[in-house]
């Protein structure tokens, strides 16, 4: 295959991969821009294979690589449980971020590579390694700790080193010296060791920058890690001088970073803050100072009530959080929306942007347990409609249905959009216990006349609730 | 010590009520309260001595002298007050800026007092100890009920074999809670339901239990604060009398609710109206205790003039005795509950809480009301809220807000600086990379706003599947084609590249495969 025949390829793999991100903005169309993803992904694939720079001596090799790789892909993609979406995609990550490394490694200590460049040319392939493998390590060790505490393998507690920044910041000024160090070598000899150092420091800052993020941040850290491997992907693209390397690299990237801005702004947090880390830590003062205490009693109500209250309303709205994905409980909730959906009550549900732990969670986990995808609605789409709604039903969720964050201006969390579930004639707020959510606030909404708390195992009180719907 | 809780039997004519059932007695004795209830107090209402023995109350035949705080319906006649004793509590309806006298005579007797209708309304705090709303909510469902008694025909409309029969036509005038939960009984039993009030914010009100609202042709805003309306203008009234008179003639059954505090209730439906209505009609006029809002409402009776039923009952509550005593129990219970935090069986009058301030008329023998206007006015109190509230929330790909021109000179300026660098010092191949770079970053900048936030961890897995394009780079490195004299470290190089691809692999599969897997279950 000519090199032009390739690069034509090129081109439609590109437009492919813009269709499929297109296809994406809504369901119906969904799945054909996966399609298109898919044969995009064939046509670079085969056009790089097939194309001038690869001889015929690799086939061999690299069909068989391939088929190693796709039937461990494949079984994961069947086996995994859609609870473990999130920890999936960050393992998934951590694996470009290794192939970026070892792209990078390999394509340094190829003189065929990189012998023929001079001055500035060398200069600036060195430093597109340099940053390639920079970039690749981070996402490679943050996406691993993202997975570890996704899983539960590691605490979802932020873990704060004291003087954390000014590690960074010496992190930071190491890799800058070895960069400088890198391209001023002569043999690759003598450039692999400011390029292994910079690659430990990098696997230990992502360590170390993940480590800080707590649970609940955790879906603007996948999205992060989402976008840095798209940057790895460019900064590779760079190197080996491939425009489809570049654009994809760029398209995956930016998708990553402006889910990471959906997020934070769903937090009304600043997108630095999240990163550096801890909540609230900064300031000092973990509970509000002058803001007031919650007054009033909490009201605890039994399954059995509940499903009275359930049976006798019209209009229902649902909120689910993580602990909605903690207990495995979304196959129960949609029996009970089901049932009561027969019964002509209209039952809707109301995500909020940063339910969950990775962007779109609990759309993935209702669509799992077959709740048709229209009656999930976006905050900004439902929360108008909790005057009218007779219960709201709030399943493992705390901060984002904080009524705080609108009345009171002192609160840590003052300022985020939230659900507003406390205007529904009766709230109904499934919790283990009375602890508080992740931002430390306590909820005045436990407190309101009109709420009441259902205390247990999210799984088990909805499927108490269900027998006695049914009974 | 633990206090004596007792309920005497309602003394005035025709009460039926009783401010306790069992069901409450037991709550109460959690609380460590003990209870006693009067022998046959609960006759009227259909709660036995037995029921409440059952519930752990004492039946006692003088429920005045031993007891600590007393429970009441109505507020006490002369002869009940000389039966009380100094440091008693005495809770129930007072009505003090009616009934002076009893102030006073209650005054002297040394006690405290706790005028139930005295709650300040606007505290959602006090709404579970609101009697007054409980008792207006069983009045507004009882007229109805009175209503369809007098009124000769069905209130649904049908077609029936033996003819159609018209659905009847409810007018209820004033919407506050009587009002609202008339116009809801009326609806539920088939009626087509008007309703009017001065005050425009219970529109939706009305419609949201399927009423009809009709609004008067004239402009003015009639809240006066408390939830109650006030006096209106002429200019007003008039309207309003204009519509009335209309309504009179088309609908069958008028039902008023219409109140100012402290004011004789306003006269909406004149003789002349009455007059005006279909024979068999009914009017029902909830105001009678005030004077009534119909010119020919007789207080306490159900009359017929000019062919239509008049019904002028003061009790309507106390016909609805049991449900309306349960309620009015419950509210007690919850004052209760604000009484005695420590639940130890013990009331403490704390002066410092705004609505038990609101509650108490006499504190140990000195009148305390009326109390100080609340600490915080409602309507500023809303406005208060509002600061708070987030901003707008700015739709996908919207324009945010221009950020100030000098951060904006700064970005720009910074942008200039780095083309600047790049376009003097960077290599020609690089220059066509970095343009590519910069598009396709704007290009995914304009696509990814559009995607769907129900989509997005699809999005994510789509985007992470597609960064195994990085395939591409470990590709070309495992057997390029190279020219003679260049030694490489072949065995090191495909090593590297193939254990890319292999892992790069696990992500393309992977990640496609799990995509697919997740869209398949979005399904309307």
């Amino acid at each position: 295959m000519p090199a032009t025949l390739s690069t034509v390829a090129y081109v439609g793999a590109t437009i492919l991969f813009i269709l499929s991100l297109g296809g994406l903005s809504n369901p119906e169309t969904s799945r054909r821009g996966n399609l298109y993803g898919m044969i995009g992904m064939t046509i670079a694939v085969l056009a790089t294979v097939l194309g001038p720079q690869v001889t015929k001596g690799g086939y061999g090799w690299i069909v068989a690589a391939l088929a190693v790789g796709a039937v461990i892909g494949v079984f994961a993609a069947r086996t995994v449980k859609m609870t473990q979406m999130p920890e999936l995609v960050a393992l998934m990550h951590s694996l470009v971020g290794l192939a970026a490394v070892l792209i990078g490694y390999a394509n340094y200590i190829d003189p065929a590579a990189t012998g023929h460049l001079r001055g500035a040319e060398k200069t600036i392939h060195e430093l597109e390694i340099y940053i390639g493998v920079l970039i690749g390590a981070i996402t490679f060790s943050g996406s691993l700790i993202a997975f570890g505490k996704l899983s539960a393998k590691i605490s979802g507690k932020p873990m704060l080193l004291p003087g954390r920044h000014w590690i960074n910041l010496l992190g930071l000024l190491v890799v800058i010296y070895c960069g400088y160090w890198f391209i001023h070598t002569t043999t690759i000899d003598e450039g692999m060791k400011p390029l292994a150092i910079m690659t430990l420091i990098a696997l230990l800052f992502g360590i170390h920058m993940v480590m800080a993020i707590g649970g609940a941040d955790m879906p603007v850290v996948v999205s992060m890690l989402n976008s840095y491997s798209g940057w790895a992907a460019a900064a590779t693209g760079f190197m080996l001088s491939n425009d489809l390397l570049i654009v994809t690299g760029a398209l995956v990237g930016s998708s990553g970073a402006i889910l990471s801005y959906i997020m934070c702004r769903a937090m009304n947090r600043n997108f630095v803050s999240v990163i550096a880390g801890g909540f609230g830590t900064e300031g000092g003062k973990p509970a509000p100072a002058g803001g007031a205490q919650p007054a009033g009693e909490v009201t605890p109500i039994s399954a059995g009530e509940t499903a009275e209250l359930l049976r006798n309303a019209t209009n229902v709205i649902i909120v689910p959080g993580y602990g909605m994905a903690v207990a495995q409980a979304q196959h129960t909730v949609f029996e009970i929306t089901k049932f009561l959906r027969e019964k002509g009550v209209n039952v809707r549900f109301g995500i909020h942007p940063v339910a969950g732990r990775m962007p779109g969670h609990m759309n993935v986990l209702l669509a799992e347990a077959k709740v048709p995808y229209d009656i999930v609605l976006e905050m900004d789409e439902i929360n108008a409609d909790f005057p009218d709604t007779d219960v709201a039903m709030v399943i493992g969720a705390n901060d984002i249905v904080n009524p705080a964050a609108q009345e009171d201006p002192s609160s840590p969390i003052a300022g985020m959009p939230v659900l507003e579930v406390w205007k529904a004639k009766t709230s109904v707020v499934m919790k283990r216990s009375m602890a508080s959510g992740y931002a430390g606030v306590d909820n005045p909404l436990f407190y309101k006349d009109n709420n009441r708390m259902l205390f247990g195992d999210a799984k088990k009180m909805l499927d108490e609730v269900l027998t006695a719907l049914k009974a | 010590m633990s206090q004596l809780i007792a309920v005497p039997r309602e003394t005035a004519a025709g009460e039926k009520r009783v401010a306790t059932v069992p069901e409450v007695v037991e709550k109460l004795i959690k609380l460590g309260f003990r209870v006693a209830v009067q022998s046959g107090a609960g006759d009227a209402a259909n709660f036995s001595d037995d029921a409440y023995r059952a519930a752990g109350a004492e039946i006692v035949s003088d429920p005045w002298s031993s007891a600590d705080i007393l429970f009441k319906v109505r507020a006490p006649n002369m002869a009940e007050v000389g039966l009380m004793r100094e440091g008693q509590v005495l809770i129930s309806f007072i009505w003090p800026a009616q009934n002076a006298e009893l102030m006073q005579s209650l005054a002297a007797r040394k006690v405290t007092v706790l005028a139930i209708d005295s709650l300040p309304r606007t505290l959602s705090r006090a709404q579970k100890m609101d009697a007054l709303t409980s008792m207006a909510g069983v009045s507004g469902y009882r007229a109805v009920i009175e209503a369809a008694n007098a009124f000769g025909r069905f209130f649904a409309g049908q077609v029936t074999a033996a003819g159609k029969v018209p659905p009847a036509k409810v007018f209820v005038a004033g919407a506050g809670v009587a009002g609202l939960a008339a116009i809801g009984t009326a609806v539920g039993l088939g009626a087509i339901v008007r309703a009017n009030d001065t005050r425009a914010e219970v529109a939706d009100q009305v419609k949201s239990l399927g009423g009809e609202f009709v609004k008067v042709d004239y402009e003015e805003e009639g809240s006066g604060g408390g939830g109650y309306a006030k006096v209106m203008s002429e200019g007003f009234q008039k309207a309003q009398r204009e519509m009335y008179a209309k309504q009179a003639r088309e609908v069958d059954i008028i039902i008023t609710t219409a109140l100012i505090p402290g004011k004789p209730a306003p006269k909406l439906i004149t003789a002349e109206m009455v007059k005006s209505m279909k024979p068999g009609s009914v009017i029902v006029d909830m105001a009678g205790e005030q004077g009534g809002n119909c010119e020919l409402t007789e207080p306490g009776q159900a009359v017929v003039k000019h062919g239509v039923t008049i019904v002028g009952y003061t009790d309507l509550a106390s016909r609805l005795a049991k449900q309306s005593s349960t309620l009015y129990g419950t509210n007690l219970f919850r004052l209760a509950e604000e009484l005695c935090k420590k639940k130890d069986g013990v009331v403490e009058v704390n002066m410092e809480d705004e609505a038990i301030r609101g509650l108490t008329v006499i504190k140990d023998g000195k009148i305390t009301w009326p109390p100080p206007p609340p600490k915080v006015a409602p309507a500023p109190a809303k406005a208060a809220a509002k600061p708070a509230a987030p901003p707008a929330p700015k739709g996908h790909g919207a324009a945010s807000a221009p950020a100030s021109a000098k951060s904006t000179a700064i970005v720009f300026l910074a942008g200039a600086i780095f083309f600047w660098v790049i376009g003097a010092y960077a290599p020609a191949a690089f220059i066509g990379h970095f343009t590519v770079f910069v598009l396709a970053c704007f290009v995914g900048y304009m696509v990814i706003w559009n995607v769907t936030p129900a989509l997005h961890t699809p999005l994510m897995s789509v985007t992470n599947a597609i960064s195994s394009i990085i395939a591409i780079g470990a590709l070309v490195q495992v057997a390029p084609p190279i020219g003679d004299g260049i030694a490489r470290p072949a065995g090191w190089i495909i090593g590297l590249a193939l254990l890319s691809i292999a892992l790069v692999a696990i992500n393309m599969f992977g990640g496609f495969a799990v995509t697919q897997r997740m869209l398949q279950m979005f399904r309307k």
